[in-house]
């Protein structure tokens, strides 16, 4: 009976692990493999070692920039997409008529994304009759050239993403409805403010979520590639050349796939690396109740 | 509880004299204090959905706008004359954008079923049936979704090449049939949730495991499914990369695709086109979160909060 089932949990993840193995774990060594060759995908493969890696850290000079622009991108979007996520998320838990329309206004946009929203926001950022320039000047500020500007065209991206806060906020917010009201009416007994109820309640509860929303952002952040590839290229010049958009330029325009495969792990590492910081890190500021659920 | 309460109530400014109700000012009394706080609810939250939804309102503005008002400055937002024929005009003058529907239609429709299919099943080996390894197994599912998908994508590429497939849908279809970690987590979340006296009874009557899973489990797991149904569908709907690297001739374009290479031509003389093309591209995917809003909340709320 015992041995049945264990032959049934067999046949019921096998697509699962044929998956495994056919599309991510074969793969993955292969890539690995690869990143040793000077392979072009046309000649034969040649063995050279840690030449990829040597050049790309020592010889690649755009490598250091590509580095450069994904943090800047990832850590600028992490951070004030989170700020925005939980704000809009503590004020789409209030209890005011209509709030419903407001949550679907705010979350509709996280899920448009792609090709036609790229497009949407070069229109946007046109520097003459773009809507946000327009906006802009509604204050008395003359907005700057944005996708077109070295200095410019990071932010514009940053700006943008900062549209889709609305999946991170749905996420918090059902964190913020699993915190039971007897420890916000203990803290208003003890004499507390809303303040304190969120820096004592809010926080320490919400952060498991917190720490989650924030490891995926990252995770994400760091392989943006559709909206470079459609607004700018990387450019102006090299100021929006970001990790993957460089790798995919490697690899499927100047055809070199076992540089672009040594990219690609070290992309792979620095993800992992970064997971592995946050997780460390967590124990310093994400609270876990007793397993008591 | 409720003593102490009232008791604190009347400490608020420490000094501890309990003052009747007609002498608090005006600001302290429950009605007004409610209608402030909604107020000022409203004042934050009002500026914030105006601003997210502009961009919206203005894509709609300029795809019905004619192209001489379209670098109008400062913008009419209500376009005069409405050009309804836009869209016609957008969709049908520069390329075969049915076509290009038609496929993304496909390839869309394969990799839900394929996910739904490939999804479950292993879902349901991970909830339900005990084996050795499991544990260590469900960790690899959880695991392979930290892997960049760009790390196997160069190799992915080569095979799918050997197999002559580049240049079909195969490559964008096939996989979806081997799992994904992402929903095969959300299901066994869902499916977990499900009270075993169920299959227990079921067993009694004579159910084989994948009569449990057929009769019991997925029936009772519909929205569940329909949640990855959804997922699917968008991230399939919005794929650019995917395309990109294995679509080569323009008849097996997809949408996301076509209008990349339909801005690329037309540059920026034809806004008014491109959004009313981009418009046409967003609205499955804003009819379906209207339809299914319920279903996307759902699926969050199952996999990232008890992740």
């Amino acid at each position: 009976m015992r041995q049945r089932e264990e032959i049934e949990f067999y046949i019921a993840i096998s697509p699962w692990l044929i998956g495994l193995l056919l599309f991510t774990g074969g793969p993955l060594v292969a890539s690995l493999v690869m990143s040793f060759t000077n392979w072009t995908g046309l000649t034969t493969r040649a063995w050279i070692g840690l030449g990829n890696y040597q050049k790309l850290f020592f010889e690649d000079r755009l490598f250091w920039i590509v580095l450069k622009n994904t943090f800047y991108y990832g850590f600028a979007s992490v951070f004030l997409g989170t700020v925005g996520a939980l704000m809009a998320a503590i004020l789409m838990n209030q209890k005011v008529p209509g709030i419903e329309i407001f949550r679907t206004l705010y979350y509709m946009p996280s899920v448009t994304s792609g090709v036609a929203i790229a497009i949407l926001w070069i229109w946007l950022f046109n520097p003459q009759v773009g809507l946000i320039n327009y906006l802009l000047s509604l204050v008395g500020i003359q907005g700057p050239g944005w996708l077109g500007s070295q200095k410019w065209a990071m932010p514009a991206l940053i700006l943008m993403s900062l549209w889709g806060i609305g999946g991170n906020m749905i996420i918090l917010l059902a964190g913020l409805q699993g915190i039971p009201e007897y420890l916000y009416e203990a803290v208003r007994i003890d004499g507390g403010n809303k303040w304190h109820e969120f820096l004592h309640v809010t926080l320490p509860m919400l952060s498991p979520v917190l720490f989650y929303v924030i490891v995926i952002s990252i995770i994400q952040s760091f392989q943006i590639f559709t909206n470079v590839y459609v607004m700018t290229r990387g450019g102006p010049g090299t100021a929006t050349l970001v990790y993957v958009m460089y790798l995919y330029q490697n690899a499927f325009e100047y055809l070199k796939m076992g540089y672009a495969s040594a990219m690609a792990w070290i992309l792979f590492v620095i993800i992992l690396g970064l997971t592995w910081l946050q997780f460390k890190s967590s124990k310093y500021w994400v609270y876990y109740e007793f397993e008591g659920r | 509880m409720s003593d102490a309460l009232s008791r604190y109530e009347t400490l608020e400014h420490g000094t501890g004299v309990a003052h009747p109700i007609a002498s608090r000012p005006w600001y302290r009394h429950k009605r007004v204090r409610r209608v402030l706080y909604v107020i000022l609810v409203y004042a934050l939250i009002i500026p914030g959905g105006i601003l997210l939804t502009l961009p919206f309102l203005w894509m709609l503005s300029t795809a019905l706008k004619e192209p001489k008002q379209i670098f109008v400055y400062p913008p009419k937002w209500i376009p005069d004359p409405i050009r309804w024929q836009n869209f016609i005009e957008g969709w049908t003058k520069f390329a075969p954008f049915n076509l290009f529907l038609r496929n993304s239609l496909i390839i869309t429709l394969g990799n839900i079923l394929g996910n739904l299919f490939s999804c479950a099943l292993p879902a349901y080996g991970f909830a339900r049936l005990r084996a050795r390894g499991k544990e260590v197994l469900f960790l690899i599912v959880l695991g392979t979704m930290m892997v960049p998908m760009w790390v196997t994508l160069i190799p992915q590429y080569v095979l799918f090449s050997k197999l002559g497939w580049t240049n079909t849908f195969l490559p964008l279809m096939v996989p979806a049939w081997f799992g994904w970690p992402f929903f095969i987590f959300l299901l066994r979340q869902f499916f977990m949730t499900i009270p075993r006296d169920l299959d227990d009874a079921a067993r009694i009557d004579g159910c084989s495991t994948w009569g449990i899973l057929w009769r019991i489990i997925l029936p009772l797991s519909k929205p569940a499914l329909a949640t990855v149904a959804v997922f699917a569908f968008i991230g399939n709907w919005n794929n650019f990369m995917g395309p990109l690297v294995y679509l080569q001739d323009q008849d097996k374009y997809t949408l996301a695709l076509a209008l990349n290479q339909f801005r690329g031509q037309q540059g920026s003389f034809y806004y008014h086109y491109m959004m009313a093309v981009a418009v046409l591209t967003l609205l499955p995917i804003i009819i379906i979160f209207f339809l299914a809003q319920r279903y996307f909340v759902r699926g969050i709320v199952m996999t990232g909060i008890k992740g």
